[in-house]
Protein backbone atom coordinates (compact mmCIF):
# COMPACT_ATOMS: atom_id res chain seq x y z
CA UNK A 1 0.00 0.00 0.00
CA UNK A 2 1.10 3.47 -0.56
CA UNK A 3 2.36 5.54 2.48
CA UNK A 4 -0.53 7.67 3.68
CA UNK A 5 0.15 11.81 4.08
CA UNK A 6 0.62 13.01 7.79
CA UNK A 7 -2.14 16.27 7.34
CA UNK A 8 0.77 18.55 8.98
CA UNK A 9 -1.90 21.56 8.01
CA UNK A 10 -5.28 22.13 8.87
CA UNK A 11 -7.62 24.96 7.98
CA UNK A 12 -9.13 25.05 11.67
CA UNK A 13 -7.18 23.27 13.59
CA UNK A 14 -3.66 24.67 12.35
CA UNK A 15 -0.04 23.65 11.93
CA UNK A 16 1.70 21.01 13.60
CA UNK A 17 4.70 21.46 15.21
CA UNK A 18 7.66 20.19 13.99
CA UNK A 19 7.57 16.66 15.92
CA UNK A 20 11.09 14.53 16.36
CA UNK A 21 10.70 11.18 14.17
CA UNK A 22 11.46 7.96 15.70
CA UNK A 23 12.69 4.88 14.55
CA UNK A 24 11.07 1.35 15.48
CA UNK A 25 10.69 -2.14 13.60
CA UNK A 26 7.69 -3.96 12.93
CA UNK A 27 8.06 -7.76 11.88
CA UNK A 28 11.80 -7.11 11.36
CA UNK A 29 11.92 -4.01 9.26
CA UNK A 30 12.81 -0.54 10.58
CA UNK A 31 10.25 2.20 9.91
CA UNK A 32 9.81 5.79 11.39
CA UNK A 33 7.10 7.27 13.45
CA UNK A 34 6.53 11.26 14.44
CA UNK A 35 6.82 11.38 18.66
CA UNK A 36 3.68 10.94 20.10
CA UNK A 37 2.31 8.92 17.58
CA UNK A 38 0.16 5.66 18.27
CA UNK A 39 1.63 2.21 16.67
CA UNK A 40 -1.98 2.40 14.22
CA UNK A 41 -1.44 5.96 13.38
CA UNK A 42 2.51 5.74 12.41
CA UNK A 43 1.94 2.35 10.90
CA UNK A 44 -0.82 3.54 8.31
CA UNK A 45 1.33 6.97 7.24
CA UNK A 46 3.93 3.68 6.75
CA UNK A 47 1.37 2.55 4.28
CA UNK A 48 0.42 -0.24 6.84
CA UNK A 49 -2.97 -1.25 7.05
CA UNK A 50 -2.73 -5.05 8.34
CA UNK A 51 -2.01 -5.23 11.95
CA UNK A 52 -2.89 -8.51 12.68
CA UNK A 53 -3.68 -12.02 10.89
CA UNK A 54 -6.71 -14.39 12.16
CA UNK A 55 -5.37 -17.41 13.32
CA UNK A 56 -8.25 -19.16 12.35
CA UNK A 57 -9.00 -17.93 8.90
CA UNK A 58 -5.53 -16.59 7.75
CA UNK A 59 -7.64 -12.87 6.87
CA UNK A 60 -5.64 -9.66 7.47
CA UNK A 61 -6.88 -7.73 10.14
CA UNK A 62 -6.65 -3.78 10.93
CA UNK A 63 -7.45 -1.63 13.10
CA UNK A 64 -11.35 -0.82 13.56
CA UNK A 65 -11.79 1.48 16.13
CA UNK A 66 -8.92 3.63 16.82
CA UNK A 67 -10.16 4.23 20.33
CA UNK A 68 -9.13 0.71 22.41
CA UNK A 69 -12.98 -0.59 22.20
CA UNK A 70 -12.80 -3.51 19.72
CA UNK A 71 -9.35 -5.19 20.17
CA UNK A 72 -8.81 -5.93 16.61
CA UNK A 73 -5.88 -4.08 16.58
CA UNK A 74 -3.38 -6.26 18.79
CA UNK A 75 0.31 -6.65 18.36
CA UNK A 76 3.05 -8.07 20.34
CA UNK A 77 5.04 -5.36 21.53
CA UNK A 78 8.81 -5.63 23.35
CA UNK A 79 7.70 -9.51 23.16
CA UNK A 80 4.32 -8.65 25.34
CA UNK A 81 1.55 -9.64 22.95
CA UNK A 82 -2.21 -8.35 22.81
CA UNK A 83 -1.05 -5.20 23.24
CA UNK A 84 -3.38 -2.51 21.21
CA UNK A 85 -2.22 -0.96 18.39
CA UNK A 86 -4.37 2.00 18.75
CA UNK A 87 -3.93 3.37 22.37
CA UNK A 88 -0.23 2.20 22.38
CA UNK A 89 2.23 5.49 21.45
CA UNK A 90 5.34 3.89 19.82
CA UNK A 91 8.83 4.51 21.95
CA UNK A 92 12.65 4.27 20.66
CA UNK A 93 13.50 1.57 19.00
CA UNK A 94 9.68 -0.46 20.16
CA UNK A 95 10.27 -3.72 18.34
CA UNK A 96 6.54 -4.68 17.08
CA UNK A 97 5.01 -7.91 15.63
CA UNK A 98 1.78 -8.42 14.09
CA UNK A 99 -0.73 -10.10 16.28
CA UNK A 100 -1.45 -14.04 16.29
CA UNK A 101 -3.32 -14.60 18.85
CA UNK A 102 -6.93 -15.66 18.40
CA UNK A 103 -9.64 -13.44 18.64
CA UNK A 104 -13.28 -13.63 19.77
CA UNK A 105 -13.62 -10.03 20.23
CA UNK A 106 -15.73 -9.55 16.61
CA UNK A 107 -18.06 -11.98 17.21
CA UNK A 108 -18.63 -10.45 20.94
CA UNK A 109 -19.58 -7.18 19.59
CA UNK A 110 -22.24 -8.90 16.83
CA UNK A 111 -23.79 -10.78 19.71
CA UNK A 112 -23.86 -7.68 21.51
CA UNK A 113 -26.48 -5.86 19.38
CA UNK B 1 -5.80 8.88 50.19
CA UNK B 2 -7.73 9.62 47.21
CA UNK B 3 -11.25 10.61 47.57
CA UNK B 4 -12.84 10.07 44.29
CA UNK B 5 -11.93 8.30 41.70
CA UNK B 6 -12.99 9.28 37.90
CA UNK B 7 -13.13 6.72 35.64
CA UNK B 8 -12.78 8.42 32.13
CA UNK B 9 -11.36 11.45 30.93
CA UNK B 10 -13.64 12.64 28.84
CA UNK B 11 -15.86 16.00 29.02
CA UNK B 12 -18.21 14.34 31.78
CA UNK B 13 -15.50 13.16 33.64
CA UNK B 14 -13.00 15.94 33.43
CA UNK B 15 -15.88 18.57 34.75
CA UNK B 16 -16.75 15.84 37.61
CA UNK B 17 -13.39 15.89 38.82
CA UNK B 18 -12.82 19.81 38.60
CA UNK B 19 -16.00 20.08 40.73
CA UNK B 20 -15.24 17.45 42.93
CA UNK B 21 -11.25 19.14 43.44
CA UNK B 22 -12.79 22.54 43.65
CA UNK B 23 -15.07 21.08 46.92
CA UNK B 24 -11.78 20.59 48.34
CA UNK B 25 -12.08 16.32 47.47
CA UNK B 26 -8.53 14.49 46.45
CA UNK B 27 -9.45 13.75 42.74
CA UNK B 28 -7.61 10.92 39.90
CA UNK B 29 -8.78 10.50 37.09
CA UNK B 30 -7.94 7.14 34.80
CA UNK B 31 -8.28 7.21 30.98
CA UNK B 32 -6.92 4.66 28.72
CA UNK B 33 -6.20 6.70 25.93
CA UNK B 34 -2.91 8.58 25.07
CA UNK B 35 -4.25 11.54 26.53
CA UNK B 36 -6.99 13.54 28.16
CA UNK B 37 -10.61 14.36 26.17
CA UNK B 38 -12.05 11.65 26.12
CA UNK B 39 -14.19 11.41 22.80
CA UNK B 40 -14.54 15.50 22.81
CA UNK B 41 -10.74 15.74 21.26
CA UNK B 42 -12.14 14.68 17.58
CA UNK B 43 -14.95 16.83 17.82
CA UNK B 44 -15.18 20.08 15.48
CA UNK B 45 -18.06 22.16 14.12
CA UNK B 46 -19.62 24.75 12.97
CA UNK B 47 -22.40 26.30 15.84
CA UNK B 48 -25.33 27.48 14.59
CA UNK B 49 -23.63 31.09 15.35
CA UNK B 50 -20.38 29.97 12.78
CA UNK B 51 -18.16 29.63 15.95
CA UNK B 52 -16.26 26.44 15.82
CA UNK B 53 -16.84 23.84 18.09
CA UNK B 54 -12.89 22.69 18.74
CA UNK B 55 -13.39 19.81 20.69
CA UNK B 56 -9.06 20.12 21.26
CA UNK B 57 -8.92 23.70 22.48
CA UNK B 58 -12.15 22.68 24.89
CA UNK B 59 -10.01 19.64 26.42
CA UNK B 60 -7.17 21.60 26.59
CA UNK B 61 -8.73 24.10 28.95
CA UNK B 62 -10.74 21.44 30.94
CA UNK B 63 -7.28 19.94 31.42
CA UNK B 64 -5.66 22.57 32.21
CA UNK B 65 -8.73 23.18 34.41
CA UNK B 66 -8.47 20.05 35.92
CA UNK B 67 -4.51 20.88 36.82
CA UNK B 68 -5.20 23.82 38.47
CA UNK B 69 -7.07 22.06 40.76
CA UNK B 70 -4.31 19.73 41.36
CA UNK B 71 -6.69 16.56 39.73
CA UNK B 72 -3.89 13.62 39.28
CA UNK B 73 -4.58 12.35 35.68
CA UNK B 74 -3.53 9.05 33.89
CA UNK B 75 -3.52 8.47 30.84
CA UNK B 76 -2.66 5.48 29.31
CA UNK B 77 -4.45 3.47 32.12
CA UNK B 78 -7.14 0.76 31.54
CA UNK B 79 -9.69 0.04 34.13
CA UNK B 80 -10.70 -3.64 34.18
CA UNK B 81 -13.03 -4.36 37.60
CA UNK B 82 -14.62 -2.19 40.13
CA UNK B 83 -16.49 -3.87 43.07
CA UNK B 84 -17.09 -2.72 46.28
CA UNK B 85 -15.50 -3.83 49.68
CA UNK B 86 -17.57 -2.94 53.09
CA UNK B 87 -17.32 1.09 52.75
CA UNK B 88 -14.61 1.35 49.59
CA UNK B 89 -14.87 1.06 45.88
CA UNK B 90 -11.63 -0.96 44.55
CA UNK B 91 -11.25 -0.18 41.22
CA UNK B 92 -8.78 -2.55 39.55
CA UNK B 93 -6.27 -1.19 36.63
CA UNK B 94 -3.41 -1.93 34.60
CA UNK B 95 -1.47 -0.19 37.18
CA UNK B 96 -2.66 -2.20 40.04
CA UNK B 97 -5.90 -1.86 42.38
CA UNK B 98 -6.92 1.98 43.49
CA UNK B 99 -9.55 2.33 46.32
CA UNK B 100 -11.49 5.32 47.32
CA UNK B 101 -15.26 5.70 48.79
CA UNK B 102 -16.73 7.52 45.49
CA UNK B 103 -16.51 6.38 41.93
CA UNK B 104 -17.68 8.35 39.18
CA UNK B 105 -17.99 6.41 36.24
CA UNK B 106 -17.69 8.66 32.79
CA UNK B 107 -16.73 5.91 30.46
CA UNK B 108 -18.90 7.35 26.99
CA UNK B 109 -20.37 6.04 24.27
CA UNK B 110 -19.47 3.43 21.57
CA UNK B 111 -20.06 2.17 18.04
CA UNK B 112 -22.70 -0.20 16.96
CA UNK B 113 -20.96 -2.54 14.45
CA UNK B 114 -22.87 -3.27 11.01
CA UNK B 115 -21.27 -6.48 10.83
CA UNK B 116 -21.76 -7.05 6.98
CA UNK B 117 -19.23 -8.97 4.43
CA UNK B 118 -15.82 -8.04 4.20
CA UNK B 119 -16.27 -5.65 7.27
CA UNK B 120 -13.03 -7.11 8.75
CA UNK B 121 -10.68 -6.55 6.11
CA UNK B 122 -8.12 -3.83 6.99
CA UNK B 123 -9.21 -0.19 5.31
CA UNK B 124 -12.12 -0.70 7.27
CA UNK B 125 -13.22 1.19 10.34
CA UNK B 126 -15.70 2.74 12.67
CA UNK B 127 -16.34 6.51 11.44
CA UNK B 128 -15.46 7.90 14.46
CA UNK B 129 -11.77 5.93 14.31
CA UNK B 130 -11.48 8.07 10.84
CA UNK B 131 -12.37 10.98 13.09
CA UNK B 132 -9.64 10.37 15.58
CA UNK B 133 -7.07 9.53 12.99
CA UNK B 134 -7.99 12.76 10.78
CA UNK B 135 -8.44 15.14 13.84
CA UNK B 136 -6.36 13.84 16.78
CA UNK B 137 -3.92 11.54 14.89
CA UNK B 138 -3.98 13.66 11.69
CA UNK B 139 -2.98 10.60 9.41
CA UNK B 140 -4.85 10.16 6.21
CA UNK B 141 -7.17 7.63 6.78
CA UNK B 142 -7.28 6.76 2.67
CA UNK B 143 -7.07 8.55 -1.00
CA UNK B 144 -10.48 7.51 -1.32
CA UNK B 145 -13.46 6.07 0.83
CA UNK B 146 -17.16 4.90 1.38
CA UNK B 147 -19.15 5.88 4.22
CA UNK B 148 -21.80 3.19 5.12
CA UNK B 149 -24.68 4.43 6.58
CA UNK B 150 -26.53 7.96 7.31
CA UNK B 151 -26.69 9.65 10.48
CA UNK B 152 -26.12 12.58 12.59
CA UNK B 153 -22.62 11.36 13.38
CA UNK B 154 -21.28 10.23 10.06
CA UNK B 155 -22.56 13.79 8.64
CA UNK B 156 -20.57 15.61 11.53
CA UNK B 157 -17.79 13.07 10.31
CA UNK B 158 -18.18 13.20 6.57
CA UNK B 159 -17.53 17.51 7.15
CA UNK B 160 -14.31 16.99 8.96
CA UNK B 161 -12.74 14.76 6.91
CA UNK B 162 -13.66 17.34 4.09
CA UNK B 163 -12.07 19.85 5.98
CA UNK B 164 -8.98 17.97 6.62
CA UNK B 165 -8.68 17.54 2.39
CA UNK B 166 -10.00 13.74 2.64
CA UNK B 167 -12.01 12.42 -0.05
CA UNK B 168 -15.33 10.56 0.77
CA UNK B 169 -16.88 9.60 -2.84
CA UNK B 170 -20.17 8.63 -1.23
CA UNK B 171 -22.70 7.43 1.18
CA UNK B 172 -24.48 4.80 0.78
CA UNK B 173 -27.04 2.76 3.40
CA UNK B 174 -26.57 -0.63 4.75
CA UNK B 175 -28.25 -3.61 3.69
CA UNK B 176 -31.90 -3.81 5.34
CA UNK B 177 -31.82 -6.55 7.40
CA UNK B 178 -33.04 -7.47 11.80
CA UNK B 179 -29.35 -6.18 12.43
CA UNK B 180 -29.33 -2.55 10.46
CA UNK B 181 -33.03 -2.59 11.43
CA UNK B 182 -34.10 1.26 10.40
CA UNK B 183 -30.56 1.99 9.16
CA UNK B 184 -31.27 -0.04 6.18
CA UNK B 185 -34.65 2.07 5.24
CA UNK B 186 -34.70 4.77 3.26
CA UNK B 187 -37.86 6.37 4.52
CA UNK B 188 -36.90 6.00 8.13
CA UNK B 189 -33.24 7.15 7.34
CA UNK B 190 -34.63 10.10 5.65
CA UNK B 191 -37.23 10.71 8.15
CA UNK B 192 -34.71 10.87 11.29
CA UNK B 193 -32.54 13.54 8.90
CA UNK B 194 -35.65 15.75 9.04
CA UNK B 195 -35.51 15.49 12.62
CA UNK B 196 -32.44 16.65 12.74
CA UNK B 197 -33.15 19.48 10.27
CA UNK B 198 -32.10 22.56 12.85
CA UNK B 199 -28.66 20.70 12.20
CA UNK B 200 -29.45 19.57 8.72
CA UNK B 201 -26.18 18.43 6.55
CA UNK B 202 -27.49 19.87 3.67
CA UNK B 203 -29.23 23.23 2.46
CA UNK B 204 -31.60 20.55 0.30
CA UNK B 205 -32.88 18.80 3.25
CA UNK B 206 -33.27 21.91 5.47
CA UNK B 207 -35.46 23.82 2.84
CA UNK B 208 -37.33 20.22 2.42
CA UNK B 209 -37.74 19.43 6.00
CA UNK B 210 -40.93 22.26 6.56
CA UNK B 211 -42.69 20.39 3.83
CA UNK B 212 -41.18 16.63 4.26
CA UNK B 213 -42.31 16.61 7.83
CA UNK B 214 -45.77 15.15 6.11
CA UNK B 215 -45.67 11.73 5.44
CA UNK B 216 -47.77 11.98 1.82
CA UNK B 217 -44.95 14.03 0.86
CA UNK B 218 -41.84 12.26 2.23
CA UNK B 219 -43.07 8.88 0.76
CA UNK B 220 -43.42 11.02 -2.71
CA UNK B 221 -40.02 12.45 -1.96
CA UNK B 222 -38.43 9.24 -1.54
CA UNK B 223 -39.77 7.47 -4.60
CA UNK B 224 -38.52 10.02 -6.38
CA UNK B 225 -35.33 10.28 -4.64
CA UNK B 226 -32.63 10.67 -7.44
CA UNK B 227 -30.72 7.56 -8.12
CA UNK B 228 -27.64 9.64 -8.06
CA UNK B 229 -28.18 10.98 -5.14
CA UNK B 230 -28.84 14.19 -3.42
CA UNK B 231 -25.49 16.25 -2.54
CA UNK B 232 -24.31 16.88 0.90
CA UNK B 233 -21.38 19.18 0.78
CA UNK B 234 -20.42 17.71 -2.56
CA UNK B 235 -20.58 13.67 -1.30
CA UNK B 236 -23.41 12.48 -2.62
CA UNK B 237 -25.71 10.66 -0.49
CA UNK B 238 -27.45 7.88 -1.78
CA UNK B 239 -30.39 6.94 -0.03
CA UNK B 240 -31.36 4.21 -2.56
CA UNK B 241 -28.18 2.29 -2.43
CA UNK B 242 -27.04 -0.39 0.09
CA UNK B 243 -24.06 -1.61 0.48
CA UNK B 244 -24.33 -5.60 0.31
CA UNK B 245 -20.50 -6.92 0.61
CA UNK B 246 -17.11 -4.95 1.00
CA UNK B 247 -14.90 -6.35 -1.54
CA UNK B 248 -10.87 -6.53 -1.42
CA UNK B 249 -8.04 -9.62 -0.66
CA UNK B 250 -5.39 -8.04 1.61
CA UNK B 251 -7.16 -4.87 2.04
CA UNK B 252 -10.15 -3.03 1.17
CA UNK B 253 -10.85 -2.37 -2.30
CA UNK B 254 -13.88 -1.16 -3.18
CA UNK B 255 -17.67 -2.03 -1.81
CA UNK B 256 -20.51 -4.38 -3.92
CA UNK B 257 -23.88 -2.20 -3.99
CA UNK B 258 -27.51 -2.53 -5.21
CA UNK B 259 -30.31 -0.07 -5.25
CA UNK B 260 -33.33 -0.69 -3.28
CA UNK B 261 -36.78 0.74 -3.23
CA UNK B 262 -38.17 3.28 -0.76
CA UNK B 263 -38.33 0.36 2.16
CA UNK B 264 -34.79 -0.86 1.33
CA UNK B 265 -35.34 -3.56 -0.50
CA UNK B 266 -32.97 -5.05 -3.17
CA UNK B 267 -33.90 -4.62 -6.56
CA UNK B 268 -32.02 -7.51 -8.71
CA UNK B 269 -29.83 -7.34 -11.21
CA UNK B 270 -28.91 -3.88 -9.95
CA UNK B 271 -25.44 -4.48 -8.67
CA UNK B 272 -22.46 -2.63 -8.99
CA UNK B 273 -19.06 -2.67 -7.45
CA UNK B 274 -17.41 1.46 -6.15
CA UNK B 275 -13.53 1.44 -5.57
CA UNK B 276 -12.12 2.29 -2.58
CA UNK B 277 -9.48 2.32 -0.03
CA UNK B 278 -11.22 2.69 2.85
CA UNK B 279 -14.70 2.29 4.20
CA UNK B 280 -15.98 4.01 7.19
CA UNK B 281 -19.02 2.32 9.28
CA UNK B 282 -21.68 4.65 10.64
CA UNK B 283 -24.17 2.36 13.07
CA UNK B 284 -24.33 4.67 15.64
CA UNK B 285 -23.63 5.39 19.45
CA UNK B 286 -24.25 3.14 22.73
CA UNK B 287 -23.52 3.84 26.06
CA UNK B 288 -20.53 1.64 26.93
CA UNK B 289 -21.30 0.79 30.30
CA UNK B 290 -19.82 -1.96 31.48
CA UNK B 291 -18.00 -1.31 34.51
CA UNK B 292 -21.38 -0.33 35.95
CA UNK B 293 -22.39 -3.69 34.95
CA UNK B 294 -19.59 -5.57 36.42
CA UNK B 295 -19.71 -3.84 39.48
CA UNK B 296 -23.71 -4.54 39.89
CA UNK B 297 -25.03 -1.08 39.33
CA UNK B 298 -29.01 -2.56 37.46
CA UNK B 299 -29.89 -1.75 34.01
CA UNK B 300 -32.70 -0.65 31.98
CA UNK B 301 -32.93 -0.46 28.57
CA UNK B 302 -34.27 2.76 27.00
CA UNK B 303 -34.05 3.17 23.03
CA UNK B 304 -34.53 6.78 23.48
CA UNK B 305 -31.00 7.23 25.35
CA UNK B 306 -29.51 4.50 22.61
CA UNK B 307 -29.26 1.65 24.61
CA UNK B 308 -28.70 0.04 28.17
CA UNK B 309 -28.06 2.02 30.47
CA UNK B 310 -27.05 1.88 34.95
CA UNK B 311 -29.92 3.12 36.81
CA UNK B 312 -29.14 6.34 37.60
CA UNK B 313 -31.04 10.17 39.48
CA UNK B 314 -31.34 13.21 37.87
CA UNK B 315 -28.17 13.73 40.31
CA UNK B 316 -26.51 11.56 39.16
CA UNK B 317 -26.36 9.18 41.60
CA UNK B 318 -26.53 5.09 40.91
CA UNK B 319 -28.06 2.49 43.66
CA UNK B 320 -25.38 1.32 44.98
CA UNK B 321 -23.57 3.51 47.50
CA UNK B 322 -20.62 6.29 46.67
CA UNK B 323 -21.31 5.23 42.57
CA UNK B 324 -22.18 7.97 40.26
CA UNK B 325 -22.18 8.00 36.81
CA UNK B 326 -22.11 11.22 34.39
CA UNK B 327 -21.93 11.84 30.20
CA UNK B 328 -22.40 8.90 27.50
CA UNK B 329 -22.77 6.23 29.75
CA UNK B 330 -26.08 7.77 30.78
CA UNK B 331 -27.64 8.04 27.22
CA UNK B 332 -26.06 9.59 24.19
CA UNK B 333 -25.75 13.59 23.44
CA UNK B 334 -23.49 16.07 22.56
CA UNK B 335 -19.77 16.88 24.46
CA UNK B 336 -21.19 20.29 25.86
CA UNK B 337 -24.44 18.47 27.85
CA UNK B 338 -21.81 15.33 29.05
CA UNK B 339 -19.71 18.24 30.80
CA UNK B 340 -22.86 19.63 32.23
CA UNK B 341 -23.89 16.60 33.65
CA UNK B 342 -20.14 15.88 34.92
CA UNK B 343 -20.50 19.02 36.97
CA UNK B 344 -23.92 17.74 38.20
CA UNK B 345 -21.94 14.57 39.37
CA UNK B 346 -19.17 16.73 40.77
CA UNK B 347 -21.65 18.61 43.18
CA UNK B 348 -23.52 15.30 44.04
CA UNK B 349 -20.47 13.66 44.94
CA UNK B 350 -19.55 16.46 47.13
CA UNK B 351 -22.98 17.03 48.89
CA UNK B 352 -22.61 13.06 49.70
CA UNK B 353 -18.78 13.80 51.11
CA UNK B 354 -20.04 16.63 53.41
CA UNK B 355 -18.18 19.06 51.04
CA UNK B 356 -19.41 22.80 49.94
CA UNK B 357 -21.27 23.78 52.81
CA UNK B 358 -24.96 24.95 52.53
CA UNK B 359 -24.24 26.32 48.81
CA UNK B 360 -23.53 23.11 47.73
CA UNK B 361 -27.78 22.44 47.59
CA UNK B 362 -28.35 25.27 44.98
CA UNK B 363 -25.04 24.50 43.29
CA UNK B 364 -26.10 21.21 42.24
CA UNK B 365 -30.09 22.34 41.68
CA UNK B 366 -28.20 24.91 39.09
CA UNK B 367 -26.25 22.22 37.59
CA UNK B 368 -29.41 19.91 36.45
CA UNK B 369 -31.00 23.19 35.31
CA UNK B 370 -28.10 23.98 32.97
CA UNK B 371 -28.27 20.90 31.93
CA UNK B 372 -32.35 21.34 30.38
CA UNK B 373 -31.22 24.71 29.03
CA UNK B 374 -27.77 22.85 26.93
CA UNK B 375 -30.33 20.35 26.13
CA UNK B 376 -33.25 22.70 24.40
CA UNK B 377 -30.40 24.78 22.95
CA UNK B 378 -28.18 21.85 21.54
CA UNK B 379 -26.89 21.84 18.26
CA UNK B 380 -26.16 18.50 17.96
CA UNK B 381 -28.46 15.84 18.58
CA UNK B 382 -27.87 11.90 18.14
CA UNK B 383 -31.07 10.53 19.02
CA UNK B 384 -34.38 13.05 18.55
CA UNK B 385 -36.62 11.98 21.47
CA UNK B 386 -33.70 12.01 24.10
CA UNK B 387 -36.00 13.89 26.32
CA UNK B 388 -38.61 11.35 26.54
CA UNK B 389 -35.64 9.05 27.40
CA UNK B 390 -34.52 10.69 30.25
CA UNK B 391 -37.96 10.97 31.80
CA UNK B 392 -38.15 7.04 31.45
CA UNK B 393 -35.35 6.94 33.94
CA UNK B 394 -36.14 9.71 36.21
CA UNK B 395 -39.55 8.15 37.10
CA UNK B 396 -37.90 4.84 36.99
CA UNK B 397 -35.87 6.11 39.65
CA UNK B 398 -38.42 7.68 41.63
CA UNK B 399 -40.39 4.60 41.51
CA UNK B 400 -37.59 1.98 42.21
CA UNK B 401 -35.47 4.41 44.71
CA UNK B 402 -36.73 7.65 46.11
CA UNK B 403 -39.85 6.26 47.60
CA UNK B 404 -39.96 2.26 48.00
CA UNK B 405 -43.05 1.96 49.87
CA UNK B 406 -44.98 3.24 47.09
CA UNK B 407 -43.35 0.72 45.40
CA UNK B 408 -43.98 -1.97 47.58
CA UNK B 409 -48.23 -0.87 47.66
CA UNK B 410 -48.43 -0.77 44.02
CA UNK B 411 -46.97 -4.12 43.98
CA UNK B 412 -49.62 -5.28 45.98
CA UNK B 413 -52.07 -3.97 44.07
CA UNK B 414 -50.79 -5.11 40.96
C1 LIG C 1 -16.30 7.67 18.15
C2 LIG C 1 -17.17 8.76 18.69
C3 LIG C 1 -17.28 9.98 18.03
C4 LIG C 1 -18.07 11.00 18.53
N1 LIG C 1 -18.15 12.19 17.86
C5 LIG C 1 -18.91 13.20 18.36
C6 LIG C 1 -19.00 14.45 17.69
O1 LIG C 1 -18.40 14.64 16.64
N2 LIG C 1 -19.77 15.42 18.25
C7 LIG C 1 -20.44 15.24 19.42
O2 LIG C 1 -21.09 16.15 19.90
N3 LIG C 1 -20.37 14.05 20.04
C8 LIG C 1 -19.64 13.03 19.55
N4 LIG C 1 -19.59 11.83 20.20
C9 LIG C 1 -20.39 11.65 21.40
C10 LIG C 1 -19.49 11.76 22.62
O3 LIG C 1 -19.68 10.57 23.31
C11 LIG C 1 -19.81 12.96 23.46
O4 LIG C 1 -19.72 14.14 22.69
C12 LIG C 1 -18.87 13.15 24.65
O5 LIG C 1 -17.51 13.04 24.28
C13 LIG C 1 -19.19 12.20 25.75
O6 LIG C 1 -18.40 12.53 26.85
P1 LIG C 1 -18.11 11.49 27.99
O7 LIG C 1 -17.23 12.21 28.95
O8 LIG C 1 -19.36 10.90 28.46
O9 LIG C 1 -17.30 10.30 27.30
P2 LIG C 1 -15.99 10.28 26.38
O10 LIG C 1 -15.70 11.58 25.81
O11 LIG C 1 -16.18 9.14 25.47
O12 LIG C 1 -14.84 9.90 27.42
C14 LIG C 1 -14.81 8.65 28.03
C15 LIG C 1 -13.39 8.31 28.35
O13 LIG C 1 -13.37 7.14 29.15
C16 LIG C 1 -12.27 6.35 28.80
N5 LIG C 1 -12.55 4.97 29.17
C17 LIG C 1 -13.63 4.22 28.82
N6 LIG C 1 -13.54 3.00 29.35
C18 LIG C 1 -12.38 2.97 30.06
C19 LIG C 1 -11.71 1.96 30.82
N7 LIG C 1 -12.25 0.76 31.00
N8 LIG C 1 -10.53 2.26 31.39
C20 LIG C 1 -9.98 3.50 31.22
N9 LIG C 1 -10.56 4.49 30.51
C21 LIG C 1 -11.74 4.22 29.94
C22 LIG C 1 -12.11 6.54 27.32
O14 LIG C 1 -10.78 6.31 26.92
C23 LIG C 1 -12.55 7.99 27.12
O15 LIG C 1 -11.45 8.85 27.06
C24 LIG C 1 -18.80 10.79 19.71
C25 LIG C 1 -18.69 9.56 20.37
C26 LIG C 1 -17.89 8.56 19.88
C27 LIG C 1 -17.81 7.24 20.60
S1 LIG D 1 -8.73 -0.51 16.94
FE1 LIG D 1 -10.27 -1.12 18.29
S2 LIG D 1 -9.11 -1.58 20.04
FE2 LIG D 1 -7.63 -0.74 18.74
Amino acid sequence: MKKMTRLLDHPILGKLDDRKAIPFTFDGKTYEALENETIAAALLANGIRTLRIHEESGTPRGFYCNIGHCMECRVTVNDQANVRACLTVVEQCMVIASGKQHPNIVKRMVEQQ
Amino acid sequence: MIDVIVIGAGPAGLAGAITCASSGLKVMVIDEFIKPGGRLIGQLHQELSGEWWNGIKESERLHQEALKQSVDIRSGVSVYNLEKDDDLWNVHTSIGTLTAPFVLAATGAAEYPIPLPGWTLPGVMSIGAAQVMTNVHRVQVGKKGIIIGANILAFAILNELQLAGIHVNRIVLPEKSPLSGKAGEPEEVMKSLLNAAHLAPSPLLRMGSRFMKNDWFRKTGMRFFPKSGVKVNGTPLLLRKAALEVIGTEQVEGVRVADTDANGNIIPGTETVYEADFVCIAGGLYPLAELAAVSGCPFQYIPELGGHVPHHSETMETPLEGLFVAGNITGIESGKIAMAQGTIAGYSIAKHAGKGGTAIVEQLNQSVKNVHLLRKQAAIQFYPDIESGRRKMYDLWEQLYANPARLHTEEKLG
